[in-house]
Protein backbone atom coordinates (compact mmCIF):
# COMPACT_ATOMS: atom_id res chain seq x y z
CA UNK A 1 0.00 0.00 0.00
CA UNK A 2 1.03 3.47 -0.63
CA UNK A 3 1.08 6.72 1.60
CA UNK A 4 -0.88 8.80 -0.05
CA UNK A 5 -1.89 11.50 2.00
CA UNK A 6 0.29 14.79 2.19
CA UNK A 7 1.39 14.83 5.70
CA UNK A 8 2.82 10.99 5.50
CA UNK A 9 2.07 8.86 8.36
CA UNK A 10 2.35 11.09 11.62
CA UNK A 11 1.39 10.43 14.84
CA UNK A 12 -2.29 10.39 14.33
CA UNK A 13 -2.77 8.01 11.17
CA UNK A 14 -0.23 5.71 13.09
CA UNK A 15 -2.35 5.54 16.04
CA UNK A 16 -5.43 4.63 13.84
CA UNK A 17 -3.44 1.65 11.94
CA UNK A 18 -2.33 0.47 15.77
CA UNK A 19 -6.41 0.80 16.96
CA UNK A 20 -7.42 -1.22 13.66
CA UNK A 21 -4.61 -3.69 13.90
CA UNK A 22 -5.55 -4.24 17.81
CA UNK A 23 -9.21 -5.32 17.51
CA UNK A 24 -7.76 -8.51 15.64
CA UNK A 25 -6.53 -11.10 17.03
CA UNK A 26 -3.89 -11.83 13.68
CA UNK A 27 -0.26 -10.63 14.09
CA UNK A 28 0.38 -7.83 12.01
CA UNK A 29 3.45 -6.68 10.81
CA UNK A 30 4.59 -3.78 8.75
CA UNK A 31 7.57 -3.95 6.33
CA UNK A 32 9.13 -1.04 4.46
CA UNK A 33 11.85 -2.27 2.52
CA UNK A 34 14.20 -4.38 5.17
CA UNK A 35 12.83 -2.97 8.15
CA UNK A 36 9.68 -4.95 9.56
CA UNK A 37 7.51 -3.62 12.57
CA UNK A 38 4.94 -4.73 14.55
CA UNK A 39 1.66 -2.85 13.45
CA UNK A 40 -0.33 -2.97 16.88
CA UNK A 41 2.79 -0.96 19.05
CA UNK A 42 2.53 2.47 18.45
CA UNK A 43 6.17 3.08 19.33
CA UNK A 44 7.39 0.72 15.97
CA UNK A 45 5.21 2.28 13.84
CA UNK A 46 6.44 5.48 14.63
CA UNK A 47 9.56 4.70 13.26
CA UNK A 48 8.42 4.01 9.86
CA UNK A 49 9.09 7.40 8.83
CA UNK A 50 6.46 6.88 6.03
CA UNK A 51 6.66 10.29 3.77
CA UNK A 52 3.73 10.79 1.05
CA UNK A 53 4.48 7.91 -1.57
CA UNK A 54 6.47 5.03 0.60
CA UNK A 55 5.50 1.80 -0.08
CA UNK A 56 4.54 -0.43 2.68
CA UNK A 57 3.69 -3.91 2.79
CA UNK A 58 1.17 -5.17 5.44
CA UNK A 59 1.17 -8.58 6.34
CA UNK A 60 -1.39 -10.75 8.33
CA UNK A 61 -1.17 -13.83 10.22
CA UNK A 62 -4.13 -15.83 11.50
CA UNK A 63 -7.95 -16.57 11.72
CA UNK A 64 -8.92 -12.88 10.88
CA UNK A 65 -6.34 -12.12 8.23
CA UNK A 66 -7.86 -10.90 5.63
CA UNK A 67 -10.15 -8.83 7.51
CA UNK A 68 -7.91 -7.08 9.30
CA UNK A 69 -5.59 -6.40 5.43
CA UNK A 70 -8.98 -4.78 4.32
CA UNK A 71 -9.36 -2.78 7.53
CA UNK A 72 -5.83 -1.52 6.89
CA UNK A 73 -6.40 -0.96 3.17
CA UNK A 74 -8.88 1.03 3.92
CA UNK A 75 -7.69 3.55 6.05
CA UNK A 76 -4.44 3.87 4.36
CA UNK A 77 -6.51 4.49 1.03
CA UNK A 78 -9.10 6.74 2.84
CA UNK A 79 -5.71 9.40 3.62
CA UNK A 80 -7.07 8.86 7.14
CA UNK A 81 -9.84 11.18 6.43
CA UNK A 82 -6.94 13.71 5.90
CA UNK A 83 -6.19 16.47 2.95
CA UNK B 1 18.22 13.09 11.84
CA UNK B 2 19.84 13.77 15.07
CA UNK B 3 18.61 15.23 18.37
CA UNK B 4 21.56 17.54 18.09
CA UNK B 5 19.86 18.68 15.02
CA UNK B 6 16.71 19.79 16.78
CA UNK B 7 17.03 19.70 20.15
CA UNK B 8 16.95 22.83 22.07
CA UNK B 9 20.35 22.64 24.67
CA UNK B 10 19.55 25.84 26.04
CA UNK B 11 15.96 24.72 26.90
CA UNK B 12 16.22 21.25 28.85
CA UNK B 13 14.74 20.52 31.94
CA UNK B 14 15.81 17.86 34.26
CA UNK B 15 13.76 18.45 37.35
CA UNK B 16 10.14 19.58 36.66
CA UNK B 17 7.69 21.41 38.61
CA UNK B 18 4.52 20.94 36.99
CA UNK B 19 2.65 17.58 37.86
CA UNK B 20 -0.50 18.41 35.36
CA UNK B 21 -0.15 17.93 31.48
CA UNK B 22 -1.21 21.70 30.89
CA UNK B 23 1.82 22.34 33.58
CA UNK B 24 4.39 20.32 32.06
CA UNK B 25 3.77 21.79 28.27
CA UNK B 26 3.19 25.54 30.43
CA UNK B 27 7.23 24.66 31.52
CA UNK B 28 8.32 23.35 28.30
CA UNK B 29 7.11 25.76 25.84
CA UNK B 30 7.97 28.75 28.95
CA UNK B 31 12.00 27.21 28.69
CA UNK B 32 11.92 27.33 24.86
CA UNK B 33 10.83 31.21 25.27
CA UNK B 34 13.52 31.97 27.61
CA UNK B 35 16.44 30.14 25.58
CA UNK B 36 15.18 32.30 23.01
CA UNK B 37 13.67 29.95 20.34
CA UNK B 38 10.13 30.54 20.64
CA UNK B 39 9.24 34.84 20.73
CA UNK B 40 7.02 35.71 23.77
CA UNK B 41 4.30 36.47 21.46
CA UNK B 42 3.89 32.95 19.94
CA UNK B 43 3.64 31.32 23.90
CA UNK B 44 -0.22 31.68 24.09
CA UNK B 45 -0.74 30.20 20.51
CA UNK B 46 1.94 27.27 20.79
CA UNK B 47 0.82 26.32 24.16
CA UNK B 48 -3.18 26.21 23.69
CA UNK B 49 -2.34 24.26 20.33
CA UNK B 50 -0.44 21.93 22.25
CA UNK B 51 -2.89 21.38 25.13
CA UNK B 52 -5.85 21.06 22.55
CA UNK B 53 -3.88 18.40 21.25
CA UNK B 54 -3.10 16.22 24.01
CA UNK B 55 -7.36 16.78 25.01
CA UNK B 56 -7.99 14.95 21.50
CA UNK B 57 -5.30 12.59 22.00
CA UNK B 58 -2.98 11.83 24.60
CA UNK B 59 0.64 11.93 23.43
CA UNK B 60 1.76 9.65 26.71
CA UNK B 61 2.51 6.43 23.92
CA UNK B 62 3.48 4.62 27.50
CA UNK B 63 6.54 3.46 28.95
CA UNK B 64 6.97 6.54 30.88
CA UNK B 65 7.14 8.28 27.81
CA UNK B 66 5.11 11.35 25.90
CA UNK B 67 5.98 12.75 22.99
CA UNK B 68 4.03 16.20 22.87
CA UNK B 69 3.80 17.33 19.36
CA UNK B 70 2.16 19.93 16.56
CA UNK B 71 2.79 21.75 13.77
CA UNK B 72 2.17 25.53 14.03
CA UNK B 73 2.01 27.88 11.40
CA UNK B 74 4.68 30.14 13.61
CA UNK B 75 7.44 28.02 13.49
CA UNK B 76 9.87 27.62 10.40
CA UNK B 77 12.43 25.02 11.94
CA UNK B 78 11.71 21.91 13.91
CA UNK B 79 12.14 22.66 17.91
CA UNK B 80 12.26 19.90 20.13
CA UNK B 81 12.89 20.05 23.83
CA UNK B 82 13.80 17.16 26.72
CA UNK B 83 12.23 17.66 30.04
CA UNK B 84 12.34 14.79 33.30
CA UNK B 85 10.11 14.56 35.87
CA UNK B 86 11.47 13.03 38.54
CA UNK B 87 7.92 12.00 40.58
CA UNK B 88 6.54 11.44 37.40
CA UNK B 89 2.97 12.69 35.80
CA UNK B 90 -0.37 11.67 35.08
CA UNK B 91 -0.47 12.48 31.66
CA UNK B 92 -3.14 9.86 30.72
CA UNK B 93 -1.38 7.84 28.85
CA UNK B 94 -1.89 4.76 26.96
CA UNK B 95 -0.98 2.23 29.65
CA UNK B 96 -1.81 4.39 32.37
CA UNK B 97 1.53 4.81 33.88
CA UNK B 98 2.93 8.04 34.91
CA UNK B 99 5.32 10.17 32.65
CA UNK B 100 8.59 10.90 33.40
CA UNK B 101 10.42 11.67 30.09
CA UNK B 102 8.82 14.23 27.88
CA UNK B 103 9.77 14.83 24.22
CA UNK B 104 8.05 18.26 22.83
CA UNK B 105 8.75 18.75 18.91
CA UNK B 106 7.25 21.47 17.44
CA UNK B 107 6.96 21.74 13.43
CA UNK B 108 6.45 23.80 10.06
CA UNK B 109 3.11 22.82 8.96
CA UNK B 110 5.37 22.64 5.56
CA UNK B 111 7.75 20.22 6.38
CA UNK B 112 5.96 16.76 6.90
CA UNK B 113 9.65 14.55 5.91
CA UNK B 114 11.13 16.74 8.47
CA UNK B 115 8.84 16.09 11.11
CA UNK B 116 8.84 12.63 10.15
CA UNK B 117 12.35 12.43 10.62
CA UNK B 118 12.34 13.64 14.27
CA UNK B 119 9.97 11.71 15.25
CA UNK B 120 11.45 8.52 14.27
CA UNK B 121 14.62 9.24 15.94
CA UNK B 122 12.71 10.03 19.38
CA UNK B 123 10.43 6.73 19.14
CA UNK B 124 13.17 4.35 17.82
CA UNK B 125 15.36 5.97 21.13
CA UNK B 126 12.53 5.66 23.06
CA UNK B 127 12.41 2.40 22.90
CA UNK B 128 15.60 1.37 24.35
CA UNK B 129 14.71 0.40 27.84
CA UNK B 130 18.04 1.23 28.95
CA UNK B 131 18.42 4.91 27.35
CA UNK B 132 15.06 5.24 29.15
CA UNK B 133 15.92 4.44 32.55
CA UNK B 134 19.51 6.50 32.31
CA UNK B 135 17.24 9.70 31.12
CA UNK B 136 14.93 8.69 33.81
CA UNK B 137 17.44 9.09 36.04
CA UNK B 138 19.35 12.25 34.61
CA UNK B 139 19.49 15.02 37.35
CA UNK B 140 20.70 17.54 35.24
CA UNK B 141 20.37 19.20 31.91
CA UNK B 142 24.21 18.21 31.21
CA UNK B 143 23.43 14.61 32.12
CA UNK B 144 20.45 14.59 29.56
CA UNK B 145 22.43 16.61 26.66
CA UNK B 146 25.07 13.58 27.06
CA UNK B 147 22.55 10.52 26.79
CA UNK B 148 20.95 12.84 23.80
CA UNK B 149 24.75 13.13 22.32
CA UNK B 150 25.53 9.51 22.99
CA UNK B 151 21.96 8.26 21.42
CA UNK B 152 23.06 10.40 18.25
CA UNK B 153 26.52 8.46 18.24
CA UNK B 154 25.25 5.18 19.00
CA UNK B 155 22.87 5.77 15.20
CA UNK B 156 25.60 6.41 13.68
CA UNK B 157 28.01 3.58 14.03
Amino acid sequence: MTIINRQGMHARPAMQIVEISNRFKSGIKIRKGSMVVDAKSIMQVMTLEAVQGTVLVFEAEGADAGEALNALAQVVAEKFQED
Amino acid sequence: MKFQDFICRKALIANLEATTTRGVLEEMVAALVKAGKLSESMHKGVLDTLTSREKKATTGFGNGVAIPHVKHKAVTELIGVVARSSAGVDFAALDGKPVYIFFLLLSPPDKPAEHLKAMENIFRNAQKEHWRRFLQQADSAEAIWELLVEADEEAIV
